[in-house]
């Protein structure tokens, strides 16, 4: 018996990466963002059939990673530019890849808009409740008490505003099919993310509409506390303010489990 | 085939021109004097298989412009003034990732929201840049209805023959008015030339990005905006046109473009009857800007008369084109009004005098 017969092949390197050390910061979420993607597109062979946007922010180079078609967006408006391609491109699969400043503060409108006209698109989005690529300060979604450049002493409701549920927004829209929220900060949860980004690129293939991934991320430099603990806080504080748990789902798929 | 001759809204001269041009992507954002435009491509769009959006903004829309164009499409957008300083940013961004892709700009009134009058106010913004950082933007200024549905052929055969978002120039008077015009025919989107940079997926090649951050420590932004330059060096050297209509016995050549121009020629035919002989000189791309063709023209007159529908815009571009080979004589009115031939052609008698008493002299 040959070696290739008596062996299968269960795990490797997805063919949706491209085999380049990354920039992102130890115990970053992205990296795992990536691979999940990555993953998920090589599972259900879209790889060749793929566009994907960028944000701008610390994904911003993301196309050095990923190993299928990537235009990079101006700040906030990846679901616009990616309207557009979609609109030319029907029978592809078109996502984007957005942080919480791209997607929920200067792109509010573009997210908002393109959801809502239901565009046939895949948004994964990673909520680290802080700016990275800028180095820490106040983003849409920093917690309340939470320390950030901008929030000298803690975000405070009166001086600051609330932490924003962008999600939870979009989800009220009739244009949007399907939202979860998983972090990427125990296995059980990222076992649940990549389901839940296949679930979302299968209701675009599907012509269903609007769908998010919400993938709470952790930030153990900006946060200025170790990678072990990043974690920790995401799992025992930032899912305080952001449930983890399916927020919209009118797919009307049965979940195996 | 060409059309049979139609009278048609200047608006809706663009958009079906834009239609035959081979635009299948239209994205925009209602605003006074153009609303005609995306009107008539939301009804014209579905019936030949293109896409129309209407935008939640003038940002989202010109985003929507480079999508559009990444994936390879033919792709426009329209506003007028206040619209267009949104767009900017999107220019600047498919300038720097040369994307193609037609804007059009029907000027009115500003600063600010301004009026909604014709106005000529938006030359600085249209030629110097508009958005952040060292690029250009072509300009094609129609004069009248004919060549709005002629020079947006034109601008979408350089957008993509250079990769890069030209700017058709119009004005609220131009976006409204009737005037017969016969179309070119259709093109057919087979005959365009195939790119070979669009994503489209990677089936059957290498993966594509297309970005405008430039990190490298290797000088790759320096590097890139010298092959812009180039670019725009290639576009001076292939794309300048102007018009003039001048004669031997001109003294003076008047400088004009769009709706101006048209007043200035009306001007001429009054002052020719007077027996003061004043040439026209009518620049239709304003980026590049036909100078040696000024220069050369200039230096058979004493004097050079500019008139615009602006405080003083492109009055710059003729003093460089010039220098101090002929006397130039400023005339220009703020955006709200529309002068009459009678204005202009006081102008031109007083410039023709020196007296300084409508207009003003440059001193070069």
């Amino acid at each position: 018996m040959s070696a290739e017969a008596a062996y299968k092949k269960i795990f490797g390197f997805p063919e949706s990466l491209k085999d380049n050390p990354t920039h992102y910061c130890p115990g970053c979420g992205h990296s795992i963002a990536h691979r999940l993607v990555a993953e998920c597109l090589d599972e259900m062979n879209l790889r060749e059939e793929t566009i994907g946007v960028p944000p701008v922010g610390c994904a911003v180079l993301a196309y050095n990673y990923f190993n299928f078609d990537m235009v990079e967006a101006p700040h906030g408006r990846a679901l616009a530019v990616a309207t557009g391609i979609k609109r030319v491109h029907p029978d592809k699969l078109v996502l984007t890849y957005q942080g919480d400043g791209d997607l929920a503060a200067i792109g509010t409108a573009e997210t908002i808009h393109a959801a809502n006209r239901g565009e046939r698109i895949s948004t994964i989005f990673i909520n680290n409740a802080i700016y990275g690529m800028t180095g820490g300060q106040m983003a849409p979604t920093t917690t309340l008490g939470q320390n950030a450049t901008t929030t000298p002493g803690g975000r405070d409701q009166r001086l600051h505003g609330n932490p924003i549920d962008i999600s939870q927004m979009l989800a009220v829209s009739n244009g949007v099919v399907y939202v979860e929220r998983c972090a990427l900060t125990t296995i059980k949860q990222i076992n649940r993310a990549k389901k839940a980004i296949k679930k979302s690129f299968r209701c675009q293939l599907d012509d269903l509409g609007f769908s998010l991934v919400e993938l709470l991320s952790p930030c153990p430099t900006n946060w200025k506390i170790s990678p072990k603990d990043a974690w920790k806080w995401v799992n025992e504080e930032m899912v305080k303010t952001y449930p983890l748990g399916v927020i919209k789902d009118i797919t009307g798929y049965e979940d195996k489990k | 085939m060409p059309s049979e001759k139609m009278l048609m809204n200047g608006s809706h001269v663009v958009a079906e021109a834009a239609v035959r041009a081979g635009c299948r992507y239209y994205f925009g954002y209602p605003i006074t004097p153009q609303n005609e435009l995306p009107e008539y491509l939301s009804a014209r769009m579905p019936e030949i298989g293109g896409t129309f959006i209407q935008g939640e903004s003038e940002i989202a829309s010109i985003n929507m412009v480079l999508g559009a164009s990444v994936a390879g499409g033919r792709a426009m957008t329209s506003s007028s003034s206040p619209g267009v300083s949104l767009k900017q940013e999107g220019i600047s961004y498919m300038a720097g990732m040369e994307l193609p892709g037609v804007i059009i700009n029907m000027m009115r009134g500003g600063p600010g929201l301004g009026n909604i009058a014709p106005s000529a106010a938006d030359y600085f913004q249209a030629t110097r840049g508009g958005g952040h950082g060292d690029y250009r933007t072509p300009v094609l200024a129609p004069g009248g209805s004919q060549e709005l549905a002629d020079l947006t052929f034109v601008a979408f055969d350089i957008a993509d023959k250079y990769r890069t978002p030209v700017m058709l120039l119009g004005d609220g008077l131009m976006g409204q008015v009737m005037e017969p015009v016969v179309f070119p025919d259709f093109i057919n989107l087979e005959d365009l030339p195939k790119k070979d940079w669009i994503l489209d997926g990677c089936k059957g090649r290498e993966p594509r990005a297309l970005f405008s951050l430039l990190l490298g420590q290797d000088g790759q932004l320096y590097k890139h905006n010298l092959h812009l330059q180039e670019k725009y060096d290639q576009i001076t050297a292939n794309e300048l046109r102007w018009e003039t209509k001048t004669q031997d016995e001109d003294e003076m050549i008047i400088v004009a473009y769009g709706t101006a121009a048209r007043i200035a020629e009306s001007a001429i035919e009054e002052l020719r009857a007077e027996g003061l002989n004043v040439g026209l000189f009518r620049p239709i791309t304003l980026w590049p800007y036909p100078m040696a063709a000024l220069r050369e023209l200039a230096s058979k007159v004493s004097k050079v008369a500019v008139f615009e529908l602006s405080m003083g815009q492109m009055v710059e571009d003729v003093v460089l084109s010039v220098g101090d080979r002929a006397e130039i004589h400023f005339y220009g009115l703020p955006g709200g009004i529309i002068p009459t031939p009678a204005d202009v052609a006081d102008f031109l008698r007083s410039a023709s005098r020196g007296d300084g008493k409508v207009g003003r002299r440059i001193d070069v």
